[in-house]
């Protein structure tokens, strides 16, 4: 039992990193965070990756914090604002991967 | 300088004009670190609307997986105006994010005349660059 809860601690939530980022995660493509939900992973990795949080969470002004409208993230296939935004739920195992909004006028 | 065979810069300027009066929206990939626009990819725009676009995020999604795939990545990310100059607009500068695409830019607004203008875009930046069109 000890050895599977070990092994559960380990497997972490995988986040997908866009180029526009890379200057965040040191370069890296991918990083390992944790939590139960998105706002909480993404808390996780501000921790390590200072700056991070602030270019996809948008947590100026009065309205709660919601996702930057310059950035999609999805939890494995699905866009998370489906999902419940900043509150949709992850767990180990999952991949979360950001890109930029492609748009304009 | 962006290079661009004859025939993509057709496929682009055909979409722009097929759907006028809505804004037209795609990529182009190529492999990663090639500067060579290859693989057309005309995208739905999800606003379907006169003055603005948006890639729809499923869509995206999909190619731009298939992109990493076969390692390519968006050389170029083009858009149609309908109304107004080839040029990019400030919504289109706030949304640039892709440091390495030459965002190209065509005009509908005038039926028999094309307009077809490459620029780079960074942390705000407008640098319009030449076209070269080659044959293949």
């Amino acid at each position: 039992m000890h050895v599977n809860l070990v092994e559960q601690e380990a497997m972490a939530i995988e986040v997908r990193i866009p180029t526009i980022l890379r200057n965040y995660t040191g370069g890296e493509k991918s990083v390992q965070g944790a939590g139960s939900t998105l706002d909480e992973l993404f808390a996780d990795l501000n921790g390590r990756y200072d700056g991070l949080r602030g270019r996809l969470v948008d947590d100026a002004g009065e309205s709660p914090a919601s996702l930057r409208r310059f950035v999609n993230v999805y939890l494995n296939d699905e866009d998370v604002r489906f999902l419940g935004g900043l509150a949709a739920p992850v767990s180990d195992g999952d991949t979360v991967t950001v890109l930029p909004a492609v748009a304009g006028g | 300088m962006l290079t661009i065979s004859a025939e993509l810069r057709s496929k682009i300027l055909g979409h722009a004009r097929a759907d006028h009066p809505d804004e037209a929206c795609g990529v182009i990939a190529g492999l990663a670190g090639s500067d060579r626009p290859q693989r057309f990819i005309a995208m739905l725009n999800a606003e379907r609307s006169p003055t603005f676009y948006r890639f729809d995020s499923m869509e995206q999604l999909r190619v731009w997986r298939e992109m990493d795939d076969r390692d390519e990545e968006p050389v170029v990310i083009y858009h149609s105006h309908t109304a107004t100059e080839a040029y990019p607009s400030r919504t289109d500068i706030s949304y640039a994010s892709e440091p390495n695409a030459h965002y190209v830019l065509v005009s509908t607004r005038e039926p028999g005349h094309d307009e077809f203008r490459s620029f780079r875009i960074l942390e705000g930046t407008v640098t319009e660059e030449e076209v070269s069109v080659v044959p293949e």
